[in-house]
Parts: C-alpha cells; structure tokens; sequence
C-alpha cells in the first residue's frame, strides 16, 4: 500500500480526481448485453434513489402544515403534500429561534476549522519535508489519536470544563472538535506537501529564501488546494458533532444547531415532524452545497487522507 | 515530548547534508521542524492522553458528583469488578458486538457493490457519486431523525409504502419493538456509512492495472472468477483501511442511537457507548465512568491489533 504512496501517479490525485480515459464513441448493445445494460442502470437508479428520496422526503413533510402531519400520510396526502406552506420554517426561526443554534455551529466549525488548517499545514509541511526524528512515531500517534474512543474523553472534558467553569460554553468546543479534525488533516496535508516537487523550494532557498520566506512564498500558493481540502473535510467534521454538544451544552441559547434539532423533537408532546424536518432541511443546505461544489476534492481528500 | 525530543537531537551530529549551510543549518531546519510538529502533538496530547489518565485515575477512585462532599477515595479495582459484574454492562457488551459485526458486514457488501458501479465508465458516473457522498456528509442527527420520520407510522414513508403495496410490515411502530428499532438503527446507520466505504473501496479498485484484467480474460476466466482471484485480493489493502475506519466507527456507536431510540425501548439498544454517556451525564459517576471508558480504549486497541494482524502479511506491497 505505501508503496503506491507518495511516489508516481498519484501525484496529482489530490488535485482532481484520476484522469478518465477519453470516451469511445459506443455501439448500442444489444440481446444479453442490452439486458444487463438496463440491469446496470436499474441498479445505478436504485442507489441514487435510496441516497436522495429521503432528502426528499424530509423536504416534504417540512412543507406540510401541523394538521396535515397531524392526519399522516395516505389518501390525498401521498408522494405531493397537499399544499406547499412554510409554517413550519417560519416557527423553526421566529418560536424556536433557530438561528442562534446555526451562528453558534457556524462559529464553532468555521473556529474549529481555520485552527486545523493552520495548525495541520505547519505540522504536514514540517512532517513532509523537514528532517525530524522520529517523524514515523509522530505520525503513528496521531493516525491513533484520530481513533481515540469519544466518549473516553467526554467524561474527564466535562470534570475539566466544570473545573473551569467553561460548561454551557461553546467556545471550548472549537479545541475538542480538532480531535475529529486535526488527525485526517495533518495526514492528508503531509502526504499533499510530499507530492509537491521539492525543486521549487530549493530554487527559493538558493535565492536565498529563508525556509518560512519559502514556505509562505513558494509553498503554500502550490498548496492551496490540498488546503482547501482540508478545510472542508474538517468543517464537514465539525459540523456533524453531536456528542460532545449534547454533553457539555445545557442552555437552548447555547445549543449547535445538531443539539438544537434533537430538542425540538423531545421537547414537545407530539412529534411535529414539519418542524422537525425543516430545521434539517436547513442544516442540510450547507453541506449539500459543499458536496455539489467540492465533490472530487472531498472523494480525493477521503481517500488520501486513509490510503497513504 | 517534542521538548525531550528536540534536546535529544540538539546535540546529535546532523546526517551528512551536503548542500550548503552545513551543521548550524540542518540544526535549525530539525528545531523548525520541531517548532511546527508541536502544536498538532501538543493539541491532540491534551484531548487524548490527558483524559486517558484522567479516566484511569478516577477509575480506582470513587468520584461521583451526585455524592456531596465526598472524598476522592482510593477503591481499587472495586469500579472494574462493579462493571464486569453488571448485567447492564455485560449486555450492552453484547448488544454492541452484535451490532458492529452486523452492520460492518451488510455495510461492507453493499460498499462493495457501489464502488463496483462506480469503478464502470457510465453516463452519469458523477453524479451517482455526488449523490451517495450527500448522506455521507450531513450531520448524525440529520440521518438518524431522517429516516425516524422516514420508518414513523404516521408520517414516513416506509409505512405508506409498504401499505400501498400491501405488504406486510405495516402500520408497525418500528421504535416500539426491540428487533425493528434495531432495523431502524441499521438503515440510519448503513445509509450514512456505506457510501464512505464504497469511495475507500473504489480508490482501491481505481488502482488496479486494467491489465490484470486482460490477462484474466485471456486466461479464459469468467467476470465472478477473476474478481474473487483477481479483485478482492488486489483490494486487500483498501479493504482492510476500510473495515478498521468502519469497525471501530460502529463499536463506538453512540448519537445515532441517542437520537433515534434513547436505548429503548427499555434499554434493549444500549451500547457500550450509550452506557458510558449515561454513566458520566445521568449518574455523573466518574470513577465508574473512568472504568467503563479505559475498558473502551483498550477494546478498541484489541479489535485495531487483530485487523493490522490479520490483514498486514497479505500486502506484500
């Protein structure tokens, strides 16, 4: 496996997705191979199918009024709600004051995110290119600190917060979070930083660059994708908590939108399964961006950051 | 750490470097480096080795919040014996072993057949990966309370279609019973986890010479043939990243099953997990607590040396 690692083609894997052959122009199939064909788009279907419907699902009952979720689904109220009514988001923002769940995330997984970029480019570039003993067992603690055991940290975390009077706060969240997001990065930004053709720095130092100088001229603008990468990887990670929120966090006002969403549902004596969804349609939305917009560094991102 | 670490190698002859500059230059490229490594190590020291001791410490000690005024005093092994003693424990045991080897290996078949899929040229190739890497990205709560609403009697879709096809299964209130709040919890959990596999396992596939498989079909072996002789040994390695990320993800398992069914109905989707939280949040007894979360390391080391056994002679590579 590390043998395929840093050396060749992947060079550039980082950057975009594998090159794809050319198309060949294509005879249409036909007899046995017509049918697995069909089979095969069947089954392409199927996929995108389960992977989306529920989105769709959700965005659905999100549009219903509380007495059509209330009279639940059958007759006239099937695939197509039976009007389109914004109620329930308009309750999610103005009843349950959604928007200071989503600020509060917001702040916490941007804060977490620019501490990793920062923190993880410094570390993957030293741990890449700089001579450092024991740079295998530095590497190795931190691949094992990304499988640390979460709730092995959130009791101790919780003592320590108490201690300091920190609980109900999110800002200490933005240090705890690098435990998903420090590990993926500084492995992915180190693999990044050795694809990057030593000459170019070289070039810089013989002009008499210092290492930082070259690290922040030459370096770093190369880099910027595999940055990037790592940006968003961490910020989908922190995005997505909910542990340690539902741990360290007690008031409403202080609740990430994940935490905030769950108590919507518990809170009330029926489940109004309109509101609930809508606060999901909406911390859905960023991501679903992300995804669209960054589909192939994200895949690229996933699979170096676990292959190399 | 990185303090020892750099005294060490302050006063160690630098390796021959020959560009120029010489010794005080390659010192002070080590002690740079040295200066940058340390905030990760530094960062992830605090938020993992810290309450590993911190855990292990209360673990022989009895510190329980909900007890004013109490001494931190020394107890032994008496929160270890407590632990394997109770049923409560035992089966949540159980129960989690029995969910992560249940979900792994459906979760691992159908991540195969995708990255399969993937791995074919096809119309459309893009946008089936963008559409499976959506549920990979949004947040636990988003997957867990998607498909609660999804499998509710009243308001999903699992009953309104199962009913209009006069199927069995439905008007079943999936969250009452034990084995279908399992199924819940399954789909929840393997709708947001198979795509993740799947694109592990399709890095692995991307890296297979297309040649193996022309030697294959000119040695005369059929399609099911030269995958299990040609793929699933060449996607050893991916496999094995694979299944350490995904085991250890569902031997952990602890939000999906928080939002989904709380560990009811009763306490029969209890995890080992779920247990611990409870330990720490509801009973705030920390030094049980500790006991509970040091037997979750050294389980999670276990099931991480027996997959890096298992798997590493194979990758001659």
């Amino acid at each position: 496996m590390s043998a395929h690692a840093g050396s060749e083609p992947g060079a550039t894997a980082l950057v975009r997705a594998p090159a794809r052959a050319r198309r060949v122009p294509r005879r249409l199939p036909t007899g046995w191979k017509l049918v697995r064909e069909i089979l095969f788009y069947l089954l392409v279907l199927l996929a995108v199918a389960i992977s989306l419907f529920p989105f769709y699902w959700i965005l659905r009952t999100s549009l219903e009024t509380n007495a059509e979720v209330a009279q639940g689904v059958g007759g006239a109220n099937g695939l197509l709600p039976p009007h389109l009514s914004f109620d329930a988001y308009s309750n999610d923002f103005t009843q349950q004051h959604f928007l200071t769940p989503l600020l509060n995330s917001a702040i916490v997984a941007l804060g977490a995110t620019v501490v990793t970029v920062v923190v993880a480019s410094l570390a993957g570039y030293a741990l890449a290119r700089l001579p450092i003993r024991g740079a295998g067992a530095i590497l190795g603690f931190i691949l094992v600190a990304g499988f640390f055991p979460v709730l092995a940290i959130v009791g101790p975390l919780f003592l320590l917060l108490k201690e300091l009077s920190l609980l109900d706060n999110i800002y200490p969240l933005i240090i705890i979070y690098l435990v998903y997001t420090l590990p993926i990065a500084t492995w992915l930004l180190k693999n990044f930083f050795a694809q990057i053709p030593k000459d170019l720095e070289e070039a810089a130092l013989v002009d008499g660059a210092t290492r930082l100088q070259a690290l922040r001229k030459v370096v770093i603008p190369v880099a910027v994708p595999g940055v990037f990468t790592a940006g968003i990887l961490a910020f989908i990670l922190a995005w997505n908590d909910f542990t340690f929120a539902v741990s360290f966090l007690e008031t409403p006002s202080h609740f990430t939108a994940p935490l905030s969403i769950v108590n919507f549902g518990q809170s009330q004596f029926q489940v109004f399964y309109n509101r609930v969804d809508a606060a999901v349609v909406i911390i859905t939305i960023p991501i679903a961006l992300l995804v669209l917009f960054a589909q192939r560094r994200i895949v690229a991102g996933l699979t170096a950051g676990s292959f190399r | 750490m990185s303090t020892q670490a750099r005294a060490a190698g302050a006063h160690i002859a630098p390796p021959r470097r020959r560009r120029r500059g010489g010794r005080s230059q390659a010192r002070s490229e080590r002690r740079l480096g040295y200066a940058l490594v340390a905030p990760v190590v530094i960062l992830l020291l605090a938020i993992t080795a810290y309450p590993l001791l911190y855990n292990l410490w209360n673990s022989f000690h009895s510190v329980n919040l909900s007890v004013a005024n109490q001494p931190h005093s020394f107890v032994g092994l008496d929160n270890y014996t407590k632990m394997f003693r109770s049923s409560e424990w035992v089966s949540a045991l159980e129960r989690t072993a029995a969910f992560t080897v249940v979900s792994v290996f459906l979760e691992t078949i159908a991540a195969l057949g995708l990255a399969l899929m993937l791995n074919r040229q096809f119309r459309g190739r893009g946008f089936l990966r963008a559409a499976i890497l959506v549920p990979w990205a949004v947040p636990t709560v988003v997957s867990a309370t998607l498909w609660k609403t999804m499998f509710d009697p009243r308001a999903g879709f699992v009953d309104y279609l199962l009913g209009g096809l006069h199927l069995p299964g439905a008007h079943t209130t999936w969250l009452a019973g034990v084995w279908t709040s399992w199924v819940t919890i399954l789909v929840a959990d393997a709708w947001k986890n198979v795509p993740f596999i799947a694109i592990i396992l399709l890095a692995g596939l991307q890296v297979i010479p297309g040649e193996v498989y022309e030697a294959a079909r000119m040695d005369g072996a059929t399609a099911w043939q030269s995958f299990l002789r040609m793929t699933l040994p060449l996607l050893k390695p991916a496999l094995a990243v694979a299944l350490i990320f995904r085991t250890l993800q569902a031997f952990l398992v602890f939000d999906v099953i928080y939002i989904m069914t709380g560990g009811g109905p009763g306490v029969s989707t209890e995890t080992l997990s779920f247990v611990n939280w409870q330990t720490f949040l509801v009973s705030t007894d920390f030094g049980y607590g500790g006991a509970i979360s040091v037997m979750l390391v050294i389980m999670s080391l276990i099931i991480a040396g027996i997959y890096v056994r298992v798997l590493r002679p194979g990758q001659a590579a």
